[in-house]
């Protein structure tokens, strides 16, 4: 117990360890240890080429922190910002800091208007989105769906009813809301 | 080209897709012969982190053979196998000559708190993965390495984020012969952190998860002891217990932002998105370890706030340690473990997906189906 100066005597002693598992203290020492110290100055060791590396040229305005003083010298080309995802994109990018709750929120949101936007430009698209391939549901049935889950103990089931809401969710109440609208349209025009 | 691509949160496709380019002259491009998915790569297919695109390749964990290099790659060319670590990197900025591989500021405009990763988002610099056939490898001379021809491609490919990840975040504990570590979190990374816990001279490793099928991959890989947390009823108390009311000396989180084990904490980050993270694991090393300890953070968290347990943290005394790995610096002595037998990292390996199934893998590794630990994508098994 703690309240005495000895630490409690709970692991077995090194020599049986180094006996039973193999390598047991083969990095005992904290100088065999490559993360230590955390900071050892040595530019010579990446393989770097020079002290500041060429500008990779930037074909469109690439969005940045405004904690950058300037665009770093390499960056990533994936999905220039398009819509009004891009607009948003900009937008938090432009206005707030790193350290603004409103600069990763509005990023978060723009995350969900592009899913939407991508959704929707598919179907004008030879390959609409498919929420039963893209989602690989199908693996339920292939890869033991329900043995995987059940009798298992999994404290992940008592959320896990949540991850088709969040899915299909959004699409079922566009549905809805859509078929509303067109219902009310159909009666406010249709009757006279 | 075919290649993986988001298409919004729980969905991915393979589609056909340009061709990478060499964009700088210090490019390389790689034809990915084996990717992995990892358990950070479902935050992203959760839509957990900020500024994840649309048509965005994912994919931080992959090997291949160099197809092409810029005009000023001297260590590299076409044909050889290489490894590539998960961290996109310069190798001469402020962080790089101080060995913070992982915290390069020379390769990522969206953001300074985090280097460039690929396939991890915009956040971290709008890189595309390697889950393709082809992938652009930025600063060819700095990051990847050539496998050498006794290592297997499996192992190799581990190398590039899991193995290195686990051995780090052991090494953040500060190990000292005869401590006492928990590792939370029975994945690929936890498993690899409880193995090289031993190898820093731990008296005991104890492993806690919820999933007994990774339980037993913890006690039969890494000899560890495990406890599930769904048997118990305050799992902080148990651990409390098991180390006569001390507490563990080092505590070590592999789980990072969707820790399950409480409702709120899962729901709010996981789900509604209104936290960086849910930090259940985090504040469970809080509790369990012992004041005056040290807790390693390897689970990877969002950008956003999370509740985190400060207040406990900070009375007892706690030294939190914590970064993205610095893959390439682990190497050298990684190298030698695996060539000495202490470790076989392919072990973990439990699905193998063509790429053309990849959503499948996805949802598989997401829902935790098939006693699946760890999904290898192989591009051209289509």
């Amino acid at each position: 117990m703690p309240y005495t100066s000895d630490k409690p005597e709970t692991a077995p002693s090194s020599a049986e360890l180094r006996a039973r598992i193999p390598g047991w203290g083969a990095d005992l020492d904290p100088n065999d240890r490559p993360a230590f110290p955390r900071e050892r100055y040595d530019p010579a060791a990446s393989g770097a080429h020079s002290d500041f590396p060429d500008r990779q040229p930037e074909t469109w305005p690439r969005e940045r922190s405004i904690e950058h003083e300037q665009l770093p010298a390499v960056f990533g080309t994936s999905a220039p910002p398009k819509g009004l995802s891009g607009i948003l994109r900009r937008h938090a990018y432009a206005r707030y800091s790193e350290a603004r709750a409103a600069h990763w929120l509005i990023l978060l949101g723009a995350d969900r208007v592009d899913a939407w936007e991508s959704h929707l430009r598919s179907f004008a698209t030879l390959h609409p989105d498919n929420p039963v391939t893209q989602t690989g549901v199908l693996s339920e049935f292939t890869r033991r769906g329900y043995s995987s889950r059940v009798g298992r103990g999994r404290v992940d089931l008592r959320h896990v009813w949540m991850d088709p809401i969040i899915v299909a969710g959004p699409w079922v109440a566009a549905g809805v809301a859509a078929f509303a609208a067109a219902r009310a349209l159909t009666k406010r025009y249709g009757a006279s | 080209m075919r290649a993986m691509v988001y298409r919004g949160p729980y969905k991915v496709a393979v589609r056909e897709k340009p061709p990478p380019l060499l964009e700088h002259p210090n490019d390389a491009i790689v034809r990915v012969s084996l990717a992995a998915i990892c358990g950070s790569d479902l935050h992203l297919y959760h839509g957990m982190m900020p500024d994840t695109r649309v048509g965005m390749t994912f994919g931080h964990e992959f090997i291949g053979v160099v197809d092409e290099v810029g005009p000023s790659v001297q260590n590299l060319q076409p044909g050889d196998r290489v490894m590539v670590p998960f961290n996109i990197y310069c190798g001469s900025c402020y962080f790089c000559a101080r060995g913070l591989y992982s915290n390069c500021h020379n390769v990522n405009p969206n953001a300074t708190a985090v280097g460039g990763i690929y396939g991890y988002s915009h956040t971290c610099g709008g890189y595309d993965g390697g889950q393709a056939e082809l992938v652009r490898v930025p600063f060819a001379d700095v990051g990847p390495s050539r496998i050498p021809d006794w290592l297997e491609d499996e192992d190799a490919l581990l190398m590039t984020d899991a193995l290195s990840t686990g051995y780090f975040g052991a090494q953040l504990g500060d190990i000292v012969e005869g401590d006492t570590v928990v590792v939370f979190g029975s994945g690929p990374v936890g498993l690899f952190a409880a193995k090289s816990a031993w190898l820093m001279g731990a008296g005991r490793v104890v492993v806690v998860d919820h999933l007994e099928y990774r339980l037993e991959k913890a006690r039969a890989f890494a000899q560890a002891e495990t406890y599930n947390f769904a048997e118990y009823d305050d799992i902080v108390v148990h651990l409390k217990q098991v180390t006569g009311g001390l507490g563990f000396d080092v505590a070590i989180d592999a789980v990072g932002a969707e820790a399950d084990g409480n409702f709120l904490q899962h729901v709010t980050a996981a789900k509604l998105k209104l936290q960086g993270g849910s930090p259940v694991a985090l504040n469970w090393a809080i509790d369990s370890v012992r004041k005056g300890g040290t807790i390693s953070v390897m689970g990877a968290y969002g950008p956003m706030f999370s509740a985190v347990k400060f207040g406990d943290a900070f009375n007892k005394g706690l030294t939190l340690r914590m970064n993205q790995c610095p893959v390439k610096r682990q190497w050298p002595r990684l190298l030698e473990h695996i060539r000495n037998g202490y470790l076989k990292p392919n072990d973990v390996v439990t699905h193998r997906i063509p790429l053309e199934h990849i959503a499948e893998g996805y949802h598989m590794f997401s829902a935790k189906l098939d006693d699946c630990i760890k999904p290898l994508i192989v591009p051209t098994a289509g």
